[in-house]
């Protein structure tokens, strides 16, 4: 493919996953953030970020499984999941983890598992637009070429 | 006794009985000898005397009654002997008969006194003792009489005639006394009987009065007794029913029956009776006279049993009717009886009560019975109206309960509808203008690219009404928070006169466009930088200017601000009063266009109200900017207001809002335009950052090192207690993790760093930047809050505000 195209296909890409909401201007902070001292600053924040919630996604479907769900335990889980996917700038992903935590709030269960299935589907998505972007920007920056900026004014 | 001498001569008279020879003259030598002697001789003239014979023979062997005796008698002798005679043969029938008679009267005479004296005095009271003395006298004497008559029957001495003399004499006197003494008790005596007859009288008389005034007393107590079952009970069916079976219990009623009028209140209707259980609803007409006659007066009437309200049951074979009574009860003005209006009669509304007697009884109807049942018939009328009363009264609780509990739950549907909006709002609030933020961006964006004039018009529309929508959207959401009392303002420094001609920069295009020229004159003591929210006064100024350019159509403009201290031309409601470091900025905008009615200047503050004609109408606004204004300005602890003259005759909108003057001199401008980033200040700064979030710690990280600084990151309080040293400048926590613990830890840190200088500037990173967060922040010791996210140029100027100004509430 030629470079042109790829930048092409890259900005579309990227536009559309902003356009979709899955991410927001955050994680345009995060690429401004990355520079010539910094390169990979953005694949750094987003792999600990998958790490992370992988974690705590494992911790929440054990919590909730149990017979009594402690909701003590979970709430901390589901902030520190909005923390992070806000710090990176994975808005849909943050929504989710608004409401899981009012479900939380009110202490219920069915409403927390539905909202676990959602985060996990939100996050799920955002895993794999940014494992495609990071894809496309490797293929770019192999074949020689420079990952254009974002300008997007917000 | 005899003496031998005696004897001998009694003997020697005895042996020869053919001669007795009496010695008379035989010397006496002892008065018993005389006595005997003397006896003798009587006895010898006894036999004479009875005999009639001379000659006496008694012959001491047998009784011989022929025997004869000569006896000289001298002179002497015959003295000694005054005996005397009995008129009539002592053998004689009658004789006998008349002895006998005497003996019983004597013994009768005798015993009466006896039983007399025997009786009283076995009795407790006699007051004529005297009387009975007397009487008893009389009657003894009498016998005694009756008793000496017994010797007089034969020869009696005359000693026996003396004392029977003296017996008749004495039974003489005391008789007429007696008699006499009679004359004067007899009517005593009689007189005692008449009173005796007169009390027995009057007992009768008195007995008779008391059975009445029992009868009296009972009949009060039964009214009494009715009284109390008809006030002991507040329905008005009950009273009805128990004064009529009380009624009838107590007088001993045939029939008892109540009138009530109807609705239409022309006739009275038969409502209840006492003995007949469903009693047919029959009415008659009210205007009968025997009616009329009754309701006349408010005491029991007695009526004929044949008139028409007394005629309840078919009159089966009764001779006589029982007499009928009849009293009016008053009622009183109640919906219960639903009486409509009536101009007739007295507003004073009346049932009839029936009451008739037993037929056949002969029983007349008593005043006190007519007494009672007039008391009655007021004690109904009493009872009825407190059962009316309480009827009301309970109807019109129901209607109160009814009345709160739809105010309970319209108030209830409120608070949810309200939370309900709230919940919206908070949702839609962020979900709106995140599309928006979109549409606007990118068509931005879009009008940078390479589009055909078609499609630049196109895009230039899709730009303004989005903008458009995008200020409505604002417009109502601050309205609906403003209302709520949610809205705060934000506060900060600012140059008021840069505000002033950005407004004006703002304005002027439209401006010119209409060619109406905009004058500013600011005074010349007003000041240059001021504390307040910026962003609220600069729409509250352009609101107004926009109006005034907006509605003129010719004609200038002109807008003046300065400091008022004194409330001249203010509203009277309103007091200036400068306190403090504080102004009151008073801004004019005059304008001489369509002017407003002075009528409709109220409504002109009002939401959504419009009152320009339909051609300036397409000016546009939503109506909502001078509601929006007012609230802001109010918010400001200040006024607004419009003065008119009339149509056509201009306008001009005043306002003031209270300031503060700032202390600092220094501009501190937004900047608009993000600026490269620039590493001036941050070189080499060591900052410490806390956050438990791997991620978000490292995304705050690699913030602070692109803008140069040197970054320390711990994950913990404790950590972050171990490694803060003075070398750090700035300290990052996060601290929206659950819990208060969070803010202890500047508490800690404050308590390291005694000396302020060495202290570490503090900075909480959270998620949301409410004034409850910031209080908090503040009463722990921070420094400073920044709200997650952090965007670069968020914390680059915040970065340099805080090594500025030491620090830093207003960044978000």
């Amino acid at each position: 493919m030629e470079l042109v195209q790829m930048q092409k296909s890259l900005q579309d890409y990227t536009k559309s996953l902003f356009l979709d909401g899955v991410l927001d201007s955050q994680f345009l902070q995060l690429q401004q953030l990355q520079d010539e001292s910094n390169p990979d600053f953005v694949s750094q924040v987003v792999t600990l970020f998958f790490q992370d919630s992988d974690r705590i996604l494992n911790d929440l479907s054990l919590s909730l499984d149990q017979q009594v769900v402690d909701f003590k335990k979970v709430d901390p889980h589901v902030h520190q999941l909005k923390g992070s996917s806000s710090s990176i700038g994975a808005q849909r992903v943050k929504n989710a983890c608004v409401v899981f935590r009012s479900f939380c709030e009110q202490q219920n269960v069915e409403g927390c598992h539905r909202c676990l299935q959602q985060v996990k589907k939100e996050y799920y998505l955002v895993k794999n637009r940014l494992e495609t972007l990071f894809k496309l920007e490797q293929q770019i920056v192999a074949s020689g070429g420079m990952i254009p900026a974002m300008e997007l004014g917000f | 006794m005899l003496e031998p001498e005696l004897k001998l001569l009694y003997r020697i008279n005895a042996q020869s009985w053919k001669d007795i020879n009496v010695d008379v003259n035989h010397k006496v030598e002892s008065r018993l000898k005389l006595k005997f002697l003397e006896l003798e001789l009587k006895l010898l003239h006894c036999l004479l005397t009875f005999t009639k014979q001379n000659v006496i023979e008694f012959d001491p062997l047998h009784i011989n009654p022929n025997f004869s005796i000569s006896v000289t008698v001298s002179n002497h002798m015959m003295e000694v002997c005054n005996c005397i005679e009995p008129q009539w043969p002592a053998d004689e029938l009658l004789m006998k008969y008349q002895y006998i008679s005497d003996f019983f009267i004597a013994v009768a005479y005798f015993s009466i006194p006896l039983e007399l004296i025997y009786f009283v005095k076995k009795s407790a009271v006699f007051p004529y003792r005297w009387v009975l003395v007397q009487f008893g006298a009389f009657i003894v004497l009498c016998g005694a009489t009756h008793l000496i008559n017994l010797w007089t029957f034969t020869t009696h001495s005359r000693t026996v005639a003396l004392v029977m003399t003296t017996a008749k004499v004495l039974t003489a006197v005391v008789s007429c006394a007696t008699a006499l003494m009679l004359v004067h008790i007899i009517p005593d005596l009689l007189s005692v009987k008449t009173r005796e007859l007169f009390l027995k009288n009057k007992a009768a008389e008195l007995d008779r009065e008391m059975g009445l005034i029992r009868t009296q007393e009972e009949t009060g107590r039964h009214v009494r007794m009715l009284t109390h079952e008809i006030r002991s009970t507040l329905d008005r069916h009950t009273i009805l029913k128990t004064t009529l079976v009380e009624l009838g219990r107590t007088l001993a009623l045939e029939e008892c029956a109540l009138w009530m009028p109807t609705r239409t209140g022309l006739e009275l209707q038969l409502s209840y009776t006492l003995r007949q259980q469903h009693p047919v609803e029959y009415t008659v007409p009210i205007q009968l006279p025997v009616i009329n006659q009754v309701f006349g007066t408010s005491r029991a009437v007695k009526i004929s049993p044949n008139s028409p309200v007394a005629r309840l049951r078919p009159v089966s074979g009764k001779y006589l009717l029982g007499e009928v009574v009849a009293v009016r009860v008053p009622l009183l003005h109640l919906s219960n009886f639903q009486i409509n209006d009536w101009p007739e009669l007295s507003t004073k509304r009346y049932a009839l009560m029936v009451l008739m007697l037993p037929s056949d009884s002969a029983r007349q109807w008593h005043v006190h019975e007519l007494e009672l049942v007039e008391v009655v018939a007021d004690q109904v009328a009493v009872a009825l109206s407190h059962a009316a009363i309480l009827e009301e009264s309970m109807r019109a609780r129901d209607l109160l309960m009814e009345q709160n509990v739809a105010l309970d739950i319209a108030r209830r549907e409120a608070e949810t509808a309200i939370r309900a909006r709230n919940d919206f709002l908070a949702v839609m609030n962020h979900e709106m203008r995140t599309p928006m933020h979109a549409i606007i961006a990118l068509s931005s964006l879009l009008q940078e690219t390479e589009l055909t004039p078609e499609q630049r018009l196109m895009v230039e529309t899709v730009l303004k009404s989005s903008s458009l929508l995008a200020t409505l959207m604002n417009d109502v959401l601050d309205l609906s928070r403003l209302e709520d009392g949610s809205l705060q303002l934000e506060l900060g420094t600012f140059n008021l006169h840069t505000l002033f001609r950005e407004v004006l920069n703002l304005i002027k295009p439209i401006a010119v466009v209409k060619k109406l020229p905009i004058t500013l004159n600011l005074a010349p003591d007003l000041p240059e930088f001021v504390v307040g929210d910026e962003k609220r006064l600069m729409q509250i100024i352009l609101n107004i200017v926009g109006n005034a350019v907006k509605f003129s159509k010719q004609g200038s403009i002109s807008v003046t601000a300065l400091v008022t201290k004194s409330d001249n031309r203010a509203p009277p409601d309103f007091f200036v009063v400068p306190t403090g470091s504080h102004f009151y900025l008073r801004v004019k905008v005059k304008d001489l266009g369509a002017g407003i009615n002075p009528q409709d200047i109220p409504k002109l503050f009002t939401k959504f109200a419009q009152t320009q004609s339909l051609a300036t109408r397409s000016s546009g606004g939503s109506g909502l900017g001078l509601a929006i204004s007012k609230r802001f300005v109010n918010l400001m602890e200040g006024n607004i207001w419009i003065e008119s003259e009339g149509v056509g005759k201009g306008c001009t909108a005043i306002f003031d809002v209270k300031l503060a003057i700032s202390n600092e001199s220094k501009q501190s401008g937004i900047p608009k335009v993000p600026a490269n980033p620039q590493h001036v200040n941050f070189a080499g700064l060591k900052v410490l950052v806390m956050d438990e979030n791997g991620v978000s710690r490292m995304v705050t990280k690699g913030l602070l090192v692109h803008l140069g600084c040197e970054v320390t990151t711990v994950s913990s309080n404790e950590e972050c207690l171990r490694v803060v040293s003075h070398e750090h400048r700035v300290v990052f926590m996060d601290v929206c993790t659950p819990g208060v613990e969070n803010y202890q830890i500047a508490l800690r840190i404050h308590e390291k760093f005694t000396k302020r200088h060495q202290r570490p500037l503090l900075v909480a990173l959270t998620g949301n930047t409410d004034k409850s967060t910031k209080e908090k922040c503040m009463s722990f010791g921070l420094d400073g809050v920044l709200l997650k996210p952090v965007s670069l140029d968020n914390m680059r100027n915040v970065l340099s505000d805080l090594l500025e100004h030491r620090v830093l509430y207003e960044a978000m």
